[in-house]
């Protein structure tokens, strides 16, 4: 579990990122961290997994106090997916890349070769194992960091911007990865502005604007609701922008699934026959 | 005259075994507002490398086929002279901003033409204002946010009064509302100024609204070309896997269940219409 508490966080630079945070999130849970470009969204997660310290307040990761332990000790437990791969990747193959954290962690090497074998085949990157990551498109690159990560089996993964560069199958895939290791019983945390992305996977969402959370809740609550996406600088998904157009024609608002779209306005168009 | 034409135009990269995309003939018009999409690695970024020459001048490797831009023959014209014809914009502003202040980084390419300091500060205005960021000429890029740094990169581009314009994931790194800013500033280049645009993008919810045509390549061929409506619509988009705007897709699964609404809806603002037409009568 992640306790997050009353925490601030100010940039030597004097930008203020975050002001008076309170979160939690129990194991296993999908949540989305979405708002405007400034709102300290990264800032935020990077204080799970203590690459960031609080100036005031408290960050708890699974009873451990992230003030208290290194970071190589939170590492173990909460894994990160950078917005950028390129800020994050440096071998010369994508094995090499892979087994990088795990031989640090100091698994052996039979270890190594099929936890690199089972991240690689997840991620559709095999052929690509003997390449240089930077061969590889933006998308490419950014399916390895994941794989380097997801390697070393952390029981946290918080990836930041997952969908950027990545296609609809790409994201698809994402989609239900991001399940499975739900199922697992991880805890998944994207910091995200794929508004379309979080409406299909439909995570716990928290909307953060100037360095605060101004709400959170199920993702049909809270992206059907035009004021406080507005406030984000977020927009309503595009089947619930129509469902808010239909309003005045008795429909509902909460919607953001196009196949429960679609039921709505069958049964309406079945009973209108 | 098309303002691009390409005639079996096939690539391959120094270190590729096989071809980044292959017999590629496409012209495009004037005025055009293209969405070029297709799955990761189907070859669209590479092609559009070609448009403003950084291949094959900058990229090595062999470029087989014909392509002539604005009237020059791609491989006979440097960069630079090409540059006065195609702007291109990037996924992250960051990497093309460099400047003290806006208005610098906005008229660096400029400087490099040798005109007058008077038509300079003309042409930086103008593309300051058309791209609504007149106000912050005198801040430093880096102060500002992600979406006003995309405008910052887009104004450096304008000021150069390309004729062709091209968007590669332009909003990827802004929030919604930024996006949303940045697909109306270039929607505004193509309908009122008149430039050519290609915007290369998978979030087709947020962009095919403003084309008149989208092209979706796979595997390093054009598959699909021609108007939003009908090639979004179409099941072969479908079975590649590109993201259709969830308008249209309504549409297509209120069609299998035997309700057709006649109109093919790109938006939900269509989509509400069609619906508020169907269900009152």
């Amino acid at each position: 579990m992640i306790k997050i508490e009353d925490v601030h966080f100010t940039y030597p630079n004097g930008v203020e990122a975050l002001s008076g945070v309170n979160l939690e999130v129990q194991d296993g849970e999908f949540l989305a961290i979405m708002g405007q470009n400034g709102a300290g969204k990264t800032t935020l997660v990077k204080h799970i997994n203590g690459l960031l310290k609080p100036i005031r307040g408290t960050v708890v990761v699974d009873d451990l106090e992230t003030t208290k332990v290194s970071v190589a000790t939170l590492a173990r437990k909460v894994g990160f997916v950078f917005q950028n791969p390129d800020h994050q990747l440096f071998s010369e193959t994508v094995e090499e890349e892979v087994s990088f954290a795990l031989r640090n962690f100091g698994f052996n090497e039979a270890a190594v070769n099929e936890r690199v074998n089972w991240a690689l085949n997840l991620l559709d990157l095999a052929e690509y194992r003997k390449v240089s990551p930077f061969m590889l498109s933006g998308g490419e690159r950014k399916r390895v960091a994941l794989a380097s990560v997801l390697a070393w089996d952390p029981k946290i993964v918080i990836l930041d911007e997952p969908t950027i560069g990545q296609d609809n199958q790409q994201k698809e895939r994402l989609r239900q990865f991001i399940l499975q290791l739900n199922n697992l019983g991880k805890t998944v945390i994207i910091v995200t502005h794929d508004i379309e992305f979080v409406a299909e996977c439909k995570p716990r969402v928290v909307l953060m604007s100037q360095g605060k959370i101004i709400a959170q809740g199920a993702a049909e609550k809270i992206l059907t609701d035009p004021d406080l996406v507005s406030q984000a600088s977020v927009v309503l998904p595009q089947i619930t922008q129509l469902f808010v157009s239909l309003r005045n024609e008795g429909f509902p608002t909460e919607v953001i699934d196009v196949n429960e779209a679609a039921e709505i306005l069958l049964e309406r168009i079945s009973d209108s026959r | 005259m098309p303002i691009i034409e390409t005639k079996n135009l096939t690539y391959t990269y120094p270190i590729g075994t096989k071809p980044a995309f292959e017999d590629v003939t496409i012209n495009v018009e004037k005025g055009e507002f293209i969405v070029l999409t297709g799955p990761s690695g189907c070859g669209k970024t590479t092609l559009c490398r070609c448009f403003n020459g950084l291949i094959p001048h900058f990229y090595s490797g062999k470029l087989e086929g014909e392509i002539a831009v604005s009237d020059l023959r791609v491989v006979e014209h440097q960069i630079h002279e090409l540059a006065q014809h195609v702007g291109m914009v990037f996924q992250n502003p960051e990497n093309q901003l460099f400047a003290l202040s806006v208005e610098k980084d906005v008229a660096f390419g400029l400087e490099n033409l040798g005109m007058s300091r008077k038509e300079m500060r003309e042409r930086v205005d103008w593309a300051l204002k058309t791209t609504g960021i007149f106000e912050l000429k005198d801040r430093a890029p880096y102060e500002l946010s992600g979406g006003q740094q995309q405008r910052v990169a887009i104004a450096s581009v304008l000021a150069m009064q390309p004729k062709i314009i091209i968007f590669d994931e332009p909003t990827s790194f802004l929030d919604p509302m930024g996006a949303q800013k940045i697909f109306e500033v270039i929607n505004r280049l193509n309908k009122e100024i008149g430039i050519t645009i290609i915007l290369v993008e998978h979030r087709l919810d947020l962009t095919s609204k403003y084309a008149n045509r989208v092209i979706i390549m796979d595997k390093g061929r054009i598959l699909l070309d021609g108007p939003p409506k009908e090639i979004l619509s179409s099941e072969e988009a479908r079975l590649i896997g590109v993201g259709i705007p969830k308008a249209t897709r309504l549409y297509q699964i209120l069609k299998d269940k035997g309700v057709n609404l006649g109109k093919i809806p790109l938006s939900a603002e269509e989509a509400a219409e069609t619906l508020t037409e169907a269900l009152t009568h």
